[in-house]
């Protein structure tokens, strides 16, 4: 027994000492045991921050640990635990388990913010259990939803007028940025792969008509890479991502952060969609998820990384409905040169959103390629996505619904979040005491 | 009361704040290894009126020489509570708690905050016994006399101090009066407004 129990631990498959099946956020890394527990199958202090804290920070949350661990809070403590994330998220617990990973019942503000109902007059008819549900507050994130972001963004249209996208605009920031020395353009004949590489034509026209060309980046930049010891550079003609994090390491940080790149972050095989929960084409099930799977290899056609490339593996509802959406017209008439750059809405517009770079010293729109980073609550995409185009109280609502998520926003929302129209009302309310001599 | 160990402890603590203060000067070195306990010792109330000095110093040089200044005086930037958001000046109040929770992670010993028997932000509540008496001793003495006691939270004890926190410039008498979430709209200046809670493990 021992003998098999240490062969099993060794080798490839450790399924044998799952405790149970681990949640949606965690099961493509679940045979990584290392990556939150300790030798001995404790759970490791630092394993939820050593990958979430950079979002909880970006998120300003709203319970941070250090409001807890003030000893005038240790009746709060003895309520809930708020200082510790095991208290609320657990794994291998599937049949407590609940959206966000949460296992608490959805009542859970009673515990803490009871004094609420008996201040606000406005919130003495919600239940607790709707705090959170509604799209009115969130635990963590609640930086689209505070009562002041409400304010501003009353009255606001459904849609507003020619709303755009941000533009890449990388060449501009090339041009300023220092990081890389400026290179004249290439062409197929310049180019400086060995004859053992038998670079075909096919190929060589494919990376011509591409940035990298055009920016002097030749074949030897990527395919050369150093060996992992000696750092000796040899070629290869296979390169993960790790040969595109020489120059896009923003853009694989963000892949490896979110479900296409997490297995790869964590030392394991990458993501193949046989692997996913949500349902994938059949056709898709074995290809391997790495910087080519959607971009391709030589022609990194951005557009196809945006729709296409999705649309290959993902084979849900929301996906399948997609080339229906209001959204996607507006693409397809972008993509056919029909509508203004940045008008279109494709896949990667709400899940990959452009986001402006904090870390560059010269100003710089990036492509967030953690498509995950946004998803859950759907909230979150109100700030990174939504009010590009939308008016607030309109996007709340269409997040609210879920069935409208379901068939790609083909429609107008069914649900209706009350937090703006209690905003108002405050207001109204504040603005008129104030008023009174 | 205290045991020269916890002397021992409650100095090295205090020496990190004061290189906490340091760093915010500029001289941003690490906290030097304290190898034997410092002469005198200090006794808790020592220690408290040592780190309210420290505190209340920087809060005022920050409410008078930044948020006053460029604010009020000059016109230059806004303090708003959605600093980020608006691109403005962290409010007074917010450095002071973005500081506390800095030290809370660096895990020193002591804790601190900035409480009122009027808050804005109704987690500022006093709620220990400890609290609410000495808010309302500190804010009944005009400010003249502090507040000390001993406390038990959590099952351990701590040392609690009070200190009257006073209004000590127009901007914090006119934003307070005029917040939406603010219960008391007559404060005028000097009065005391509030209250910063240290708090020493005993
Ligand atoms: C521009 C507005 C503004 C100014 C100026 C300002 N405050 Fe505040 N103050 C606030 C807000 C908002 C809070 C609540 C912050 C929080 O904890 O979220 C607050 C919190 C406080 C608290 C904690 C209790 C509470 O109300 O939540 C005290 C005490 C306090 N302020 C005193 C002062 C004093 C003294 C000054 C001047 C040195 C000052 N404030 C300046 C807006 C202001």
């Amino acid at each position: 027994m021992t003998a098999y129990l240490t062969y099993r631990w060794r080798g490839p498959d450790r399924t044998a000492f799952l405790p149970g099946p681990t949640s949606h956020g965690h099961y493509q890394i679940e045979l990584a045991c290392n990556a939150c527990h300790t030798p001995w199958m404790g759970v490791k202090e630092k394993a939820c921050l050593d990958c979430h804290s950079a979002e909880l920070k970006l998120a300003n949350d709203s319970h941070p640990k250090s409001k807890f661990t003030d000893p005038r809070n240790a009746d709060r403590l003895k309520v809930l635990a708020a200082d510790n994330c095991l208290t609320c998220h657990k794994e291998h617990v599937p049949e407590r388990t609940r959206a966000m990973g949460v296992m608490l019942p959805d009542d859970y503000c009673y515990r803490c913010h009871q004094e609420t109902v008996k201040e606000r007059s406005s919130h003495k008819n919600y239940a607790f259990n709707s705090c959170a549900t509604a799209g009115c507050h969130n635990y963590h994130d609640n930086t689209a939803l505070y009562e002041d972001f409400l304010v501003k963004h009353l009255d606001e249209p459904k849609t507003k007028s020619a709303p755009r996208v941000a533009s890449r605009a990388l060449l501009a920031f090339l041009n300023e940025s220092e990081r890389w020395p400026r290179k004249s353009a290439l062409t197929a004949a310049k180019h400086d792969a060995p004859a053992s590489a038998r670079a075909d034509k096919e190929t060589l026209h494919a990376w011509e008509t591409t940035s990298h060309a055009r920016a002097g980046v030749n074949c030897s930049d990527c395919h050369l890479v150093p060996d992992a010891q000696s750092k000796m550079k040899s070629w290869s003609d296979k390169l993960d991502h790790t040969a595109c994090a020489a120059c896009h390491k923003d853009e694989v940080g963000g892949f490896l952060a979110g479900k296409h790149g997490m297995r790869l972050a964590q030392g394991l095989p990458p993501m193949q969609p046989v692997l996913a929960r949500q349902p994938m084409k059949r056709e898709a099930a074995h290809r391997e998820l790495g910087c080519t799977s959607c971009h391709g290899s030589h022609e990194f056609d951005s557009r196809r990384a945006a729709v296409e490339s999705c649309l290959a593996c993902h084979n849900d509802s929301h996906s399948l409905a997609y080339k229906n959406s209001p959204h996607f017209a507006l693409w397809e008439a972008e993509v056919k040169g029909g509508a203004p750059a940045g008008s279109g809405v494709s896949c990667a517009t709400c899940h990959l959103p452009r986001q402006k770079s904090a870390t560059d010293s010269v100003p710089r729109v990036l492509v967030d390629h953690n498509q995950n980073a946004n998803l859950r609550p759907n909230e979150k995409m109100v700030r990174s996505v939504c009010l590009d185009c939308h008016g607030l109280g309109f996007t709340l609502d269409a997040l609210a619904d879920p069935a409208l998520v379901h068939t790609n926003f083909i429609g107008r929302p069914a649900r209706h979040v009350e937090s703006l129209d209690l905003a108002a009302r405050r207001l109204l309310e504040t603005q008129s005491k104030q008023t009174k001599p | 009361m205290t045991t020269p160990h916890k002397k021992l402890v409650l100095g090295t603590a205090f020496l990190a704040s004061v290189v906490l203060v340091a760093g915010l000067t500029g001289c941003n070195k690490p906290a030097a290894p304290v190898a034997a306990p410092p002469p005198a010792g200090f006794t808790p109330k020592q220690m408290a009126d040592g780190l309210f000095a420290v505190m209340s110093s920087d809060r005022a040089v920050y409410t008078k020489n930044v948020v006053a200044r460029l604010q009020n005086d000059e016109k230059v930037i806004k303090a708003s509570e959605h600093w980020k958001d608006e691109k403005a000046l962290p409010l007074p109040a917010q450095m002071f708690r973005m500081g506390a929770e800095a030290v809370a992670e660096k895990n020193p010993g002591f804790t601190y905050g900035l409480l009122s028997l009027w808050p804005i932000n109704k987690q500022n509540t006093p709620k220990t016994d400890a609290e609410k008496t000495g808010l309302k001793f500190v804010s009944d003495s005009g400010g003249k006399t502090n507040y000390y006691a001993e406390e038990t939270l959590g099952g351990k004890k701590y040392f609690t101090a009070v200190y009257a926190d006073v209004a000590v410039s127009k901007a914090c008498v006119s934003c307070h009066n005029g917040h939406k979430d603010s219960p008391r709209t007559d404060f005028k200046l000097e009065d005391v407004m509030g209250g910063v809670v240290i708090r020493l493990p005993l």
